[in-house]
This record gives C-alpha cells, structure tokens and sequence, in this order.
C-alpha cells in the first residue's frame, strides 16, 4: 500500500475490546525502543485485519484481526503497552 | 478525570438522519439523532457501516464536526470518486433514513479545553472537519485560548465552512484563520498558489518559543510534510498530535 492511516483509525475497534480508549496508550517498540501513543503509529489495513507499524522503524507492532465471535491480537511487537488510568486507581 | 472512566465495550447503534446540508460540490453535513448520545471531545471521530441486501458491509471513519453542546451529531462527508461509501452519503442518504454507527472514538487527537497553551490547528481538505469541531467549541463555550487555523485547499470551491470561518474571525481577535490554496485562489487572490511550504507555514503559526500546541490533520501526505515541518521549526514533537485520513480525496 503506497499510503498509511494513523493509529486513530484502530480506535473503534480496539474500543470493541477494550472499555477504554487505547489509542493514547504509550506502546513500546521491541524492535527499535522508541516509545510513542497508538494513535500515531502507522496503520496498514491488511485483511482480514489490520497491522500497526513503529514510525520509527517500520516493524510491526500489533496486528489485529476480528472474525465472528472473536477476536485476536498479537502484540508482540511491543515490549509494553502503558495505559493512562484515573488518579485514584 | 470522567475520559479515563471506565465505560464498557463501545458497541453499534442506529442513528436516524435529521438533515442534511452541501458545504460544497462534494462535501455534505449529515446531522443525524443518535439516542443516548454520550456527549464527545472535539476532534473525536466516530465509524459509519453500511450494510448491502447481500450482507456485505464496508465501514469508514468519520471525524465529528459539531460541538458537544449540539443537539444532533453532525459528520461532513467528503465525496470521494472511487469512494465505497461517501458516495452514498453525500447522494443517497437522506432526511429520515437511519446510520449504523459507533462512537465517539478517540483520546489523543482530542482538544481538551482546559489546556490553555496556544493552539494551532492546521488542516488539508477535509481534514479541516475535526479542527472545525474545535474552533466551534472554542467559540461556543467563551474559551479564551489563543488558536490559529491553517487550512489548505485546492480552491475556494472546495473549501469548507467558508463563510462560518470568516464571520467567527472577525468577531474575535484570539482566533486567527488562514487559507491558503493548492490549485486555484479566489477571484483577484494577491497570494501564492501551491503546497503549503515552511516559510508560508512558520508565518501563519507561533514560533516554538510560545510552545504552542497543535493539531494537523488531513491527507497523509500533507500531515507528514506538515508534521515534519513543525519540528524543523523546533516545535518540540510531544505537542504535535497528528491524524492522517489517506490517501488525498
């Protein structure tokens, strides 16, 4: 694909698995180290799913593929996913 | 803070159409009553599905135009040649007809007003829709930030909120709004005609030094020539938020 979409466009679906939003989550890329929001994350829809790529270096930080009563997430692109919480939590 | 509460899985819904409006040639504002609407943030978005007799179904993601403050959810559609499905929103969806929808989505590309730094918004096309929801909050709400929007077009046809954009900027010294042209510039246009570059770009925006932030939004494309820019100019990166609607409609 000669062009991407951002990590914002994974919202709706992550936000189907998830009961926050995810996509101002902190990921951390395994492969180069660097550390930025989902959202900003290179976004490729790949079907039957979709693949988030590190801007900084190109490799794959999670793929997501949602099928009939499931779905599936491999992140092991990531070395952490850190998630904004409430100040009392 | 209420944005990090929990809020259960965000599911379908059914809205029903309530109006619909041309902006321009190619661009329609749906308005549409959504039950139970949570309320959103400027700059949220939120994704539409269609669904065929036969079951197929394509969905695309939509940036939220209208304030929080809004009785209805208002989305302008961009009509895209070889679009799925902005033809049929911009030229068959009408009054009275219902959307699937889920939202609002989003938690980074959000104004948060309570922010008072000052903001420049800059928009390519219709990427100007999720920074219009933003100026009109701003407006709506009395806000005192300072905000700039830069929001390239191909031409006076194309532009969005033209005359919205004109009128709010008169009545309000902190709210700057510059439009520069990529084909073609209005009748008797002294200005230059092109991609927005960085001299044009650092004239239009604060210099790093007031630590701005700032919201870029548009084709791919422009958002990364944009992006890159703002940095080059020493804007420090973790106060430039991005969203990137593709490839150029």
């Amino acid at each position: 694909m000669d062009t991407w979409l951002d990590g914002n466009a994974m919202g709706g679906p992550l936000r189907e698995l998830f009961s926050v939003d995810v996509t101002s989550a902190m990921s951390r890329c395994a492969n180069c180290g660097m550390v930025g929001p989902l959202a900003q994350t290179r976004l490729f829809e790949h079907a039957p799913g979709m693949v988030a790529r590190c801007p900084n270096c190109d490799s794959i930080l999670m793929r997501m593929v949602r099928g009939p009563g499931r779905a599936w997430l491999d992140m092991q692109g990531m070395s952490y996913l850190q998630l904004p919480m409430p100040e009392e939590g | 803070m209420a944005r990090a509460a929990v809020l259960g899985r965000l599911t379908w819904r059914v809205g029903r159409v309530v109006s619909v409006r041309d902006e321009s040639e190619t661009a329609r504002t749906i308005a549409i009553d959504v039950p139970d609407w949570p309320s959103h943030l400027a700059g949220q978005h939120v994704d539409v599905r269609l669904t065929a007799e036969d079951g197929y179904s394509a969905q695309r993601s939509y940036s939220i135009a209208s304030r929080p403050s809004d009785d209805h959810l208002e989305l302008t559609v961009q009509r895209l040649v070889d679009g799925e499905v902005s033809p049929y929103l911009t030229q068959v969806l009408e009054p009275g007809d219902q959307l699937e929808l889920r939202g609002p989505i989003g938690g980074w590309f959000v104004w948060r007003p309570a922010e008072q730094a000052p903001t420049v918004l800059v928009g390519g096309g219709s990427g100007v829709v999720p920074l219009m929801a933003m100026v009109r909050q701003r407006i709506a709400e009395g806000l005192p930030t300072p905000m700039r929007l830069i929001y390239s077009a191909r031409s006076p046809e194309t532009v969005l909120y033209g005359d919205e954009l004109r009128a709010a900027s008169k009545l309000d010294p902190q709210l700057r709004v510059d439009l520069t042209y990529t084909r073609k510039g209005p009748p008797g246009w002294q200005g230059r005609v092109g991609r927005l570059d960085p001299d044009r770009l650092a004239e239009l925006t604060w210099p790093a030094s007031a630590a701005p932030n700032a919201f870029v939004c548009g084709p791919t494309g422009f958002v990364e020539a944009v992006a890159d820019m703002l940095v080059d100019q020493g804007h420090d990166a973790q106060r430039i938020k991005t969203e990137r609607f593709g490839p150029s409609g």
